[in-house]
């Protein structure tokens, strides 16, 4: 664990709050995430969970305050810098965000077309992807005819096909059935084993078992509690 | 790059419709403005053509001795814009016009005198070849003594380059218009295609997709569309062109003038325009629905 050594926090937040509009979804927000750290972020619905994600990968910037991902202070980075902001993530949307007319492998492979490798690379990482995520048949299917697990899959795959440094789950197991949900969660697990950092939205109290990891509590916008997880 | 072609491709062939349509008034834009570029060379070719035929006659007064003529000639030449002089004696004309008539050989025949006067031809210098500066040659050549009359080009000359001056004015302001409606054009096309896949468009800034990632394939749609759009053009001018060239060639009444069509270099910058028009086009909309 590299929590508590003096590398660096790989995310920092300080003071950080979001407003829609006038309405608060975050207040006051400070928080230090380490390489390698295995956050749950945790809450009722509406607590601002998934604000708090995008705050992050830059897909909503802070009303106020300031938000550091790996040494850059998103208050001032330039436009055309913000894709390679979003290459240190593998973001795993609550909404899955594949695209229904793209095959599996296009959806998979698009991400490392759009970092620039070769075709040849593309193709061997994408079968080794699926393969990890048990889903090499599908690969030329179209997300629409896939099981709600079975996309969750995909979008795993997708998250972690760039090597990220940081992967993102907004509620993962939202919608699935508890065997799908073992499934996800015991590839999270081996994500996070080989070293990836892991931030993981949740409003499901029962997800949180068996692991080594860091739990925080949001509500109404504010951070009310923040604490290592005991194994069970 | 093949990757963004290949995108391109797929693209076009998903909207065969659309892009049909946009590459058929890209053509049709090409085909009007082209077909009056042609006209207006061919139009300048016979205006050159008869302009390098240009000559001021000068006849003279009857009794006109050695010495006054050598006078006249030296005068005439010291006129700016006179390149040239050539005297033409009345015997000398007589044999012209009867090598020129030998159809009609008893038209001439019968003449007892010669009725031609002397004469001196004048050539001009190519930058005086316009209709301004031809009457003012000839005012002052008219002046000088010994001289009968000066008689030179045809009247509807200047009346014709000044027609073919307008219609030159009238074709830049046409192209423009039409280059603006080709931009107009592809830009609504890549708009709507944007608008179909913004869903798609939105997922890859999110993976990390650039600007320039996600735009290249739309420029080079823009592209093909354009460079369709000026090949058919083009093709469907040189067709019409064609059929016109046989006509002509029927009638010998042009002599030795023929028409011709582009060079190849016209016609590459034609469909380069074409191209063109597709990129700005493309630019346009990406800018506007990518804000960059
Ligand atoms: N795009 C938005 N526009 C306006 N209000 C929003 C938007 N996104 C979220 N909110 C509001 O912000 C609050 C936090 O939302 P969210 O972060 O989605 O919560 P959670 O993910 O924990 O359910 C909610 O009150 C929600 O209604
Ligand atoms: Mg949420």
């Amino acid at each position: 664990m590299t929590h508590g050594s003096r590398k660096t926090p790989i995310i920092r937040m300080y003071h950080v709050y979001k407003l829609y509009d006038s309405k608060s979804a975050l207040s006051d927000i400070s928080l230090e995430i380490e390489e390698n750290e295995f956050l749950f972020v945790t809450g009722a619905s509406g607590a601002g969970k998934t604000t708090l994600l995008k705050l992050l990968y830059f897909g909503e910037s802070a009303t106020n305050g300031q938000v550091i991902i790996d040494g850059v202070n998103l208050l001032r980075i330039p436009k055309h810098q913000i894709p390679f902001l979003r290459r240190k993530f593998g973001i795993i949307f609550q909404d899955y965000k594949l695209i229904p007319s793209k095959t599996v492998f296009e959806n998979l492979a698009l991400v490392l077309e759009a970092a620039g490798h070769k075709r040849k690379f593309v193709e061997k990482k994408v079968k080794s992807v699926l393969r990890i995520v048990g889903l090499e048949e599908k690969q030329g299917a179209l997300p629409p005819s896939l099981s709600g697990g079975e996309q969750q899959r995909i979008a795993i795959a997708r998250a972690v096909i760039g090597d990220p440094k940081i992967i993102l789950a907004d509620e993962p197991t939202g919608n699935l059935d508890s065997g799908s949900a073992e499934i996800i969660f015991d590839l999270l697990n081996r994500f996070h084993k080989d070293g990836s950092t892991i931030i993981l939205a949740t409003h499901d109290p029962e997800l949180i078992h068996s692991i080594n990891g860091r739990k925080i509590v949001l509500d109404k916008g504010q951070l009310i509690s923040d604490h290592k997880i005991k194994e069970a | 790059m093949i990757r963004h072609f290949e995108k391109a491709v797929a693209d076009i062939a998903a909207n065969t419709f659309l892009n049909s349509i946009t590459v058929i008034t890209i053509a049709f834009s090409i085909l009007i403005v082209s077909a009056f570029g042609l006209l207006m060379l061919n139009m300048s070719d016979f205006l050159n053509i008869w302009k390098s035929g240009i000559r001021v006659m000068v006849y003279l007064k009857e009794n006109c001795n050695e010495q006054n003529r050598l006078k006249l000639e030296k005068a005439i030449r010291s006129v700016p814009g006179v390149s040239d002089l050539k005297w033409i004696s009345k015997t000398e004309g007589l044999s012209r016009l009867k090598e020129q008539m030998k159809n009609q050989p008893s038209f001439l025949a019968d003449l007892k005198d010669n009725p031609l006067p002397d004469a001196f031809e004048i050539s001009l210098d190519p930058s005086h070849q316009h209709p301004d500066p031809i009457s003012r040659i000839a005012a002052i050549v008219q002046k000088m003594e010994r001289v009968d009359e000066v008689e030179y080009g045809q009247a509807w000359l200047g009346r014709f380059a000044g027609i073919i001056g307008l219609l030159q004015m009238a074709g830049y302001a046409f192209g423009g218009l039409f280059f603006m409606a080709g931009v107009f054009i592809v830009a609504n096309t890549i708009r709507l295609v944007l608008y179909s896949k913004r869903d798609e468009i939105e997922i890859m800034r999110l993976i990390g997709a650039t600007d320039g990632f996600i735009s290249a394939p739309f420029f080079i749609q823009g592209s093909i569309q354009g460079a369709a759009g000026g090949l058919l053009g083009t093709g469907l001018l040189y067709l019409v062109f064609s059929f016109i060239s046989l006509k002509v060639k029927g009638y010998e009444i042009v002599g030795p003038v023929s028409i011709r069509f582009f060079s190849p270099e016209i016609l590459f910058g034609i469909i380069g325009s074409g191209v063109l028009a597709g990129l700005m086009g493309c630019y346009f909309s990406l800018r506007q629905f990518l804000k960059y």
